[in-house]
C-alpha cells in the first residue's frame, strides 16, 4: 500500500469526523437562530396617527401630556406646536413635566430638559425625539408612528398654524 | 476502600449520599488550608446559596405565571395568601442578593491571596466567567415579578446596550425580543432564568471545584513548589467535612434570618407610562447608573466597564518576576499600599462626585466639544493620569513589587467603585439629585 508521508487513512477519516462535527454544528446555530429571530408584522403598529384635539384648546405657553401615547403636546407662546415623546434619549425613562421649573427633570439618570425637549443638563447626549405634527382644519393630529432623532432643538421643527 | 493509605479498621463504610460528598473530595488535605483565614468558607458559601436559589425557585416555579397579564398577580398572591410564600419569595431574593456578594467576596479573597496565579489562571476565568452568571441570573430574575422596580430597572438595564457602537440597536432588540420591554422581554428572560444561566451555572461551578482539586487544592501560604513542598496532610472526613458542614449551616441561617426578617420587595404593577422617581438599578448595577449620571453612555456602559474586565481577566498573565505566596496582601508593604489605595478612593471618589455636583464637570465647562469628548474622553484621560501619577507615586515612595502595585490599582478601581455604588444607593433623591440617607440636601 502506498501511502503519502504524514496521511493515513485514520488520519483523513478523523479530519471527516471533524468536518462533519462542524457542519453539524453550523445546522444547529441555523435552525436555532431561525427559531429564535424575532418575526416580522406582529409588532410595528403600536403607534398610531392621535388626534389631539382642536388647536384652540391648547392655550399658549402650555404642556399637554398624553401618557397612553408617550409624548407631550407643547404649544409655545407664539402659538406654534411640538409632540415631543416622553421617552428620555438617554436611557428609555418616562421624563415627568415639572410645571413649577417648566423643565421634564429624567428621575433615572438626572437629565433635565427644557421646553423645546433640548438637554439643559447632562448627562443626556441629545434632546428629545419629536413626533410629526400636522394641522388640518383647526384638528392637531400627532404620528406616533414615526419617531424623529434630532441632536438639537431648532426653530424650524415647529408646527405653525 | 481504597488501599493507598494505611488501613483504619475502625472505619465503617460510608453510604449513598456520605459516600457521594467523600467522592467528591480527595481523601487528604493539607492541613494548614483549613484555617478560616484562608478561605473563610467563601467558595463553599456560595455553592450552598446556589443550591437554595435552586430549591426555592423550584418551590416558586410552582406559583409563578410568565405572562404579563398574570405574573404580577402570581406574585401578589405569592405574598399575600400562599402559606409561607412571602418567606420562600424572600429566602430566594437574599439568597440570590448574598450570592452576589459572596462570590464577590471569594473574588476578593483569591486576588489577596495570589491564588488567581497559574497554576489556577484558568479557573480564575472560570471564576469571572462564574461571577458574569451570577449577576445575569439576578437580572433576569428582577423582571419577572413585572412590578415597576422589574419594568423600569430592565429597560434601563436593556436600554444600555444601544450605545455599544453599530450593533447597538440590533442588540437592544435582541435582548428584549423586540424594540420595548414586552411579553416577549418576559419569556426571554423567564427561560434564561429558569433554565438556560441554572444549568450553565451548575455545569461550570462543577468545573470550577474539580479544577481547584486538579491544582492540589486552596492556596496554601507555604511553598506549593520545591523541596520545601511537603505539607502536613489531614483527613476530609472529618477535619473538612465538619468545617464545610458548619460554614453551610451558618450561610443557610444567615439566609432564613434575612428572609423572616426582611420581605424582598414588590412595587405596584408595571406601567410603561410611568417611571417611579427616583429610577434606580438593582443594587450590584447602581454603580454603573451612578457613572452614567457622571459621565457619556458608552463609556459608562461600554469603555469603563471593558477596561474593568479586561483588568481582571488580564491580572494572571501579567508578568510577575517575585515566586507566588500565598499571604494576604503578600507582604507588610502590600498591606500598606493597600491600606493607601483604600484611602486615596476614598477621598478622591467622593471629592470628585461633590465637585460635579457644582457643576465642575467637563461637560459642563467645555460643551462645545460635544458629548463623547467632554463627558467621554476627558474626564477618562483625568482619571487615568490621576491614578497613574498615585500609583507611580506609591511604587516609588514603598518600592513596591509588579504584584503590589497591580493590587494597589485593583484596589483604588473597586473602592471607588464601591463608593459610586453607595452613593447611587443612599445618597441619590428624587430625579437622582445628591441628598442625605434620610433628610433633604
Amino acid at each position: 500500500m502506498t501511502s503519502e508521508p504524514g496521511v493515513s487513512r485514520r488520519g483523513v477519516l478523523g479530519r471527516l469526523w471533524k468536518i462533519l462535527g462542524i457542519v453539524a454544528a453550523a445546522e444547529a446555530v441555523a435552525v436555532i437562530g431561525a427559531f429564535l429571530w424575532p418575526r416580522k408584522g406582529k409588532e410595528g403598529a403600536r403607534g398610531s396617527l392621535v388626534v389631539a384635539g382642536p388647536v384652540a384648546e391648547f392655550t399658549p405657553a402650555s404642556v399637554t401630556p398624553f401618557p397612553a401615547h408617550r409624548f407631550y403636546l407643547v404649544r409655545f407662546t407664539d402659538g406654534g406646536f411640538l409632540a415631543l415623546s416622553s421617552t428620555c434619549s438617554h436611557l428609555e425613562c418616562s421624563v415627568p413635566w415639572n410645571e413649577k421649573d417648566r423643565t421634564f427633570p429624567c428621575p433615572c439618570h438626572g437629565s433635565v430638559f427644557d421646553m423645546t425637549g433640548d438637554v439643559k443638563s447632562p448627562p443626556a447626549p441629545r434632546a428629545l425625539d419629536l413626533f410629526p405634527v400636522t394641522i388640518e382644519g383647526g384638528i392637531v393630529r400627532i404620528d406616533t408612528n414615526r419617531k424623529i432623532r434630532r441632536a438639537h432643538f431648532e426653530p424650524s421643527q415647529v408646527v405653525n398654524l | 476502600m481504597p488501599s493507598d493509605s494505611q488501613p483504619q479498621p475502625s472505619a465503617r463504610k460510608p453510604g449513598g449520599f456520605a459516600n457521594l460528598l467523600l467522592h467528591l473530595h480527595p481523601k487528604m488535605v493539607p492541613e494548614e488550608t483549613l484555617a478560616l483565614e484562608r478561605t473563610f468558607g467563601l467558595g463553599g458559601a456560595a455553592l450552598i446559596l446556589f443550591l437554595v436559589l435552586i430549591a426555592s425557585g423550584a418551590l416558586l416555579l410552582f406559583a409563578y405565571e410568565p405572562s404579563t397579564e398574570r405574573a404580577y398577580g402570581a406574585v401578589r398572591a405569592l405574598e399575600d395568601e400562599v402559606p409561607f410564600g412571602s418567606f420562600v419569595r424572600a429566602i430566594h431574593h437574599w439568597a440570590g442578593n448574598l450570592f452576589l456578594v459572596v462570590a464577590a467576596l471569594h473574588l476578593l479573597r483569591v486576588l489577596y491571596t495570589g491564588a488567581f496565579l497559574p497554576p489556577r489562571r484558568f479557573n480564575w476565568l472560570l471564576g469571572l466567567g462564574l461571577l458574569a452568571l451570577a449577576a445575569l441570573g439576578n437580572f433576569t430574575g428582577y423582571l419577572l415579578p413585572w412590578d415597576q422596580l422589574a419594568y423600569w430597572a430592565v429597560t434601563i438595564g436593556t436600554g444600555m446596550l444601544k450605545y455599544v457602537p453599530l450593533a447597538g440597536e440590533a442588540l437592544v432588540r435582541m435582548a428584549r425580543g423586540g424594540s420595548d420591554v414586552s411579553p416577549k422581554t418576559l419569556s426571554l428572560f423567564f427561560v434564561f432564568h429558569i433554565a438556560i444561566i441554572p444549568i450553565l451555572l451548575f455545569g461550570l461551578v462543577s468545573f470550577h471545584f474539580w479544577l481547584v482539586r486538579k491544582a492540589g487544592g486552596v492556596m496554601r501560604k507555604s511553598p506549593e513548589e520545591g523541596p520545601a513542598a511537603r505539607p502536613r496532610l489531614v483527613p476530609v472526613s472529618p477535619d473538612l467535612i465538619v468545617r464545610e458542614g458548619a460554614a453551610a449551616l451558618v450561610t443557610i441561617a444567615a439566609v432564613f434570618l434575612s428572609a423572616a426578617i426582611f420581605r424582598a420587595p414588590l412595587e405596584a404593577s408595571a406601567n410603561p407610562g410611568l417611571s417611579p422617581n427616583p429610577a434606580k438599578a438593582p443594587w450590584y448595577f447602581m454603580g454603573v447608573q451612578e457613572l452614567l449620571v457622571q459621565i457619556h453612555p458608552t463609556f459608562a456602559v461600554l469603555v469603563v466597564p471593558l477596561l474593568g474586565v479586561a483588568f481582571l481577566a488580564g491580572l494572571p498573565f501579567l508578568r510577575y518576576p517575585e515566586p507566588p505566596d500565598g499571604s494576604w496582601f503578600r507582604s507588610t508593604r502590600g498591606r500598606k499600599s493597600t491600606a493607601l489605595s483604600v484611602v486615596a478612593a476614598l477621598l478622591l471618589t467622593p471629592t470628585a462626585i461633590l465637585l460635579a455636583e457644582r457643576g465642575l464637570r467637563p461637560d459642563r465647562l467645555f460643551p462645545k466639544l460635544g458629548p463623547s469628548v467632554s463627558a467621554g474622553v476627558i474626564p477618562l484621560a483625568i482619571w487615568v493620569i490621576l491614578v497613574g501619577a498615585l500609583l507611580v507615586a506609591l511604587v516609588r515612595m514603598l518600592s513596591l513589587s509588579r504584584f503590589e502595585a497591580v493590587q494597589a490599582l485593583f484596589t483604588f478601581i473597586l473602592v471607588a467603585f464601591l463608593v459610586l455604588t453607595i452613593v447611587g444607593v443612599a445618597f441619590r433623591g428624587p430625579s437622582m439629585r445628591l441628598v442625605f440617607p434620610g433628610g433633604a440636601a
